[in-house]
């Protein structure tokens, strides 16, 4: 059928992959070389003035020869980052059911706030005086923090959860010195299922690492700690809700039992969106907890960070936070920057933190006030378990059936002699338009898949994840391997050679001339 | 509330799905004593236009950088950003996207990292950087921690040029790990023999050039005196445009380069995010801390990138990892790429050249301030005065006067005898009228 211009309407029988195209671009999915393929040395995209002549000050340290740096004009570097973009899967392109990641939505209006000028313009050493609004944001923010974790202080500065879990166990390190235990107590209780930062954060400030088993549940038990605990126990770094998604049941007892001890209770807050506005870790007997206000909190993920990890501190450790902190003077508010005359014990970082974040997580609060947060946990653990109950027939769980909190753990038994994988799933999910759930995490769980909806999906955008799910499962346990072993084929790449990669590592580009000579 | 699709009948009927009566089975883990029985004492949910409200009433509590005649550098430095860069890295699929753990649909992250890796290795004269640390004093401490992983020692010698901020990241980090730090005095002439305190047992030395001070450092005696002691040279910057005109830190010896970002795309933003540049020899690639992108190629034979040397990192290698590192600055290391994309060489020499003007020009007018005196001597867009006076009380009334000039040493090193020194960064984005303003103002409070 024609229309009036003689232009078909209807398409005819196509099948993309018989019509390779010239130049390898897909329409909308552009091949795009690196930069240092299209990029010149004598190109800029920014236009400066020509520098006056001056007397150089530089002494005798002026570089000589050239850097190796290539240039594009505004129009060629705008193009080349957008096409580059199009290869990315975000947040807002679907579902992104990345667990222990909180990968939820990020509100522009967040965006908007850290980029006004007396927040994004100011620098971090100009008088006190004339940021009295940014320290006043911090306090704030402090606020909310120490409000919905029943705890009576926080340290901001850490940089992101590592750095807050690190933050965390310094204060524990400087308490345990200050009651003159620093030589004894030396050993870090960590559970097997523990994020990877944990035993890597005990053990870069010269704690040794002593693994905690789980029940055959998934949770920790109290009896089990006690017998690990002695009197070269420092402290026990427990996440909570834990990685298998589960709210430790005795976690209670066992911070008594650490308390008992004379040892302290870390807390890895990663999974607080589980729980904000339900309990308070301060209630449950915590002594220091980050909080990553990349994941509860909103503030974007960024492809890898900027992050933030404020820890919040027990009574017991408020005295060894770190510095910078905020004092109160009159109607002032002063940032303390040195330690002397206090028990802080030191830097975490130049300056006063990840500002920009502060700002976009005090949006977020300010947007939800007590009721949202509240509502936001509970459709988050909502989310996970209408996806549990919607998968339980098909897909295998390790704990058994009971709810989950805001994420939903299955393992590999399903795929038992199918001749797929979970890392199979994970790449057949990207075809279906997902971003793959964690995979094979925690490892206490074999072949685990790991699946966190977060607050931000509709009912009617969990529907379809589960009978997309359904689908992918049924189409394993029929036998159609292909569908999986190949995957992904709609991706803008297909699967990649790790194997190649760590084995002769290339970590830039070198020009082809001096390739070839090497 | 705007962010949360579900209606009360979604809730409902997801609730009936599952098969409890209410949400709060779905909690019964917590134990019943430490559930909250009322919400927690904070405001209720506001509308955005309330909250754009709040939050710009606090933002008009500071006063910006680009309102007044600006000076302030020791770490962070204003530069002009390219409109450019903000819009390109506010892309959704960049924004929101996380680490790029399944790497077929995370080529756009993978590959501007690996441009990243390339800008910065060439920048710093190194062989590989990696794809981002926290910022530059978090890198620097990391930096200390490699060394002593790759020397087998345990003791640091910082320089007294180090930004005293670094320093204590760097004194933190290792008095909690049980190492050594030999601190030398606070240095503003930049005259100290780091060589003579050169023994068998330290491991690195830490030297910032431009130091805080704003002292250019000749690395190259001190790069050899380091590899005859078998110990190595840790260099650091805090102004990445330096490296456009002053000579890099790989050609003068160093054996791990780590510095600050900031100045190349990223904004002041009271102190972070920022984003810290690490770069080593092949020969430690092994002993690097941070994530790593590599070349390799996909099913098909094309090219692609993924993150890799991952046994290095804390989620293969737990206690026994590099470093307990996981978010970096992705975002902010994009804002770098696009920016010196931008800028390329010519761009990147040239607004070097710009920022040294500038400050030369600045020097030279504050020399001949009564009383006034350069205590630098060579240096790039910043450098030290020592005044008549006290410099703290001279910058409180400047900052009345809406000028905000510079940071005086007491600041970051109180109680040092160094109060009647005030540290001074002109860059690009300072003008004539700006520099002569802070000349006219400076004359009348001295």
């Amino acid at each position: 059928m024609l229309n009036n211009q003689g232009r078909p309407t209807a398409p005819g029988p196509a099948d993309a992959s018989a019509h390779p195209t010239f130049t390898g671009n897909r329409a909308l999915l552009q091949q795009e070389p690196l930069l240092f393929e299209i990029g010149r040395a004598e190109t800029t995209g920014v236009d400066l003035p020509v520098p006056p002549k001056v007397k150089s000050r530089l002494g005798k340290l002026k570089r000589s020869g050239v850097i190796g740096l290539v240039g594009l004009s505004e129009p060629e570097t705008m193009r080349h980052y957008v096409r580059l973009s199009q290869k990315n899967y975000g947040i807002d392109t679907g579902m992104f059911p990345l667990g222990s990641c909180t990968m939820k939505h990020n509100p522009r209006l967040n965006e908007k706030m850290a980029r006004l000028p007396g927040f994004a313009d100011v620098h971090p050493l100009q008088p006190q005086s004339t940021v009295q609004g940014a320290i006043a944001l911090m306090e704030q923010l402090s606020h909310w923090l120490m409000t919905l974790t029943g705890m009576p202080a926080v340290a901001l500065s850490p940089k992101a959860g590592a750095h807050g879990e690190l933050a965390g166990m310094m204060a524990i390190k400087a308490a345990i010195a200050a009651r003159g235990e620093a030589r004894t107590r030396t050993v870090v209780l960590v559970p097997d299922s523990a994020h990877g930062t944990n035993p890597a954060t005990a053990a870069l400030i010269g704690f040794s690492v002593r693994a905690v088993p789980a029940d055959a549940d998934g949770t920790v038990r109290v009896a089990e700690v006690k017998k690990l605990l002695g009197p070269d126990v420092a402290a026990i770094m427990l996440t909570n809700p834990n990685t298998c998604g589960l709210f430790e049941p005795q976690i209670v007892e066992i911070a008594a039992a650490m308390h008992q001890a004379g040892a302290y209770f870390y807390c890895d807050g990663a999974n607080f969106n589980a729980i904000v506005g339900k309990t308070r870790p301060g209630d449950l007997g915590i002594d220091a907890m980050h909080i990553n206000l990349h994941k509860t909190f909103s503030t974007p993920h960024g492809g890898g960070g900027p992050g933030s990890g404020p820890v919040v501190l027990s009574d017991r450790l408020a005295a060894f936070a770190p510095v910078p902190f905020i004092r109160r003077k009159g109607d002032r508010l002063e940032l303390v920057e040195q330690r002397k005359g206090s028990k802080a014990f030191g830097r975490m970082t130049a300056f006063h933190g990840q500002m920009g974040m502060y700002v976009r997580a005090m949006a977020y609060m300010l947007s939800h006030g007590a009721d949202g947060m509240k509502q936001a946990s509970e459709d988050a653990v909502l989310n996970a378990n209408y996806i549990k109950a919607g998968l339980a027939d098909l897909m295998s769980q390790p704990f058994g059936d009971r709810p989950c909190m805001h994420e939903a753990l299955f393992d590999d038994v399903w795929l038992k002699d199918t001749g797929v994988t979970t890392l199979d799933v994970a790449k057949a999910m990207i075809d279906e338009g997902y971003h793959p759930m964690t995979m094979y995490f925690p490892l206490v769980v074999h072949g685990a898949m790991l699946i966190e909806p977060t607050e931000s999906e509709s009912k009617a955008a969990l529907d379809l994840f589960i009978m997309a799910m359904r689908d992918l499962a049924m189409a394993a346990k029929r036998g159609d391997t292909a569908r999986f072993t190949g995957a992904p084929y709609h991706a803008p790449a297909r699967r990649l050679d790790e194997t190649r990669a760590a084995r002769s590592p290339v970590l830039k580009w070198t020009p082809p001339k001096a390739a070839a000579a090497e | 509330m705007r962010y949360l699709p579900h209606s009360e009948t979604d809730r409902a009927a997801m609730l009936a799905r599952i098969g409890v009566a209410s949400v709060d089975e779905l909690f019964a883990d917590i134990p019943a004593a430490r559930r909250l029985k009322k919400p927690v004492d904070l405001p209720l949910a506001q509308s955005e236009i309330e909250v754009e409200r709040s939050l710009a009433a606090l933002a008009g509590r500071n006063v910006p950088a680009g309102s007044v005649p600006f000076f302030v550098g020791a770490g962070a430095y204003r530069h002009h950003v390219p409109a450019t860069v903000d819009h390109l890295i506010q892309r959704s699929e960049f924004l929101t996207s996380y680490t790029p753990y399944q790497p077929e649909i995370a080529q756009g992250t993978l590959q501007y990292l690996f441009e990243f890796q390339t800008q910065v290795a060439a920048l710093t004269g190194m062989d590989v950087a990696n794809a981002s640390m926290y910022d530059g004093s978090t890198g620097t401490g990391e930096a200390v921690l490699m060394a002593h992983r790759v020397t087998r020692r345990r003791k640091a010698v910082l320089s007294g040029g180090l930004h005293p901020h670094y320093a204590e990241v760097v004194r933190t980090l290792s008095d909690m790990a049980g190492d050594t730090v030999v601190a030398m005095p606070p240095d503003p002439e930049g005259r100290e023999d780091l060589a003579a305190a050169l023994d068998d047992g330290v491991s690195c030395v830490v030297v910032q050039n431009p130091d805080v001070f704003g002292n250019l450092r000749d690395l190259t005696p001190l790069a050899a005196a380091c590899k005859a002691r078998g110990a190595l040279l840790i260099a650091v910057f805090t102004e990445a445009v330096s490296l456009g005109l002053v000579e890099s830190p790989g050609a003068m010896g160093a054996d791990i380069v780590v510095g600050e970002g900031q100045s190349i795309g990223n904004g002041l933003n009271f102190g972070g995010p920022y984003v810290g540049l690490f770069a080593t020899r092949q020969q430690y690639v092994r002993q690097m801390p941070g994530r790593l992108c590599g070349e390799t190629v996909d099913a098909g034979g094309n090219r692609g990138f993924v993150l890799t040397l991952s046994t290095r990192e804390q989620h293969i290698r737990r206690e026994k990892a590099t470093s307990n590192i996981c978010t970096n600055s992705g975002l902010c290391a994009l804002a770098f790429t696009i920016h010196m994309t931008l800028l390329g060489e010519a761009g990147l020499r040239r607004l070097a050249e710009l920022n040294h003007a500038n400050a030369v020009d600045l020097a030279e007018r504050l020399e001949k301030l009564p009383g006034v005196r350069l205590v630098t001597r060579a240096f790039f867009n910043e450098f030290t005065l020592r005044l008549p006076v006290k410099a703290a009380p001279v910058v409180e009334k400047l900052a009345r006067r809406r000028i905000l000039a510079g940071v005086p040493v007491s600041r970051l090193l109180p109680g040092a005898g160094l109060d009647d020194c005030l540290i001074l960064a002109s860059t690009e984005i300072n003008t004539d009228s700006d520099r002569a303003a802070l000349v006219a103002a400076l004359a009348e409070v001295l």
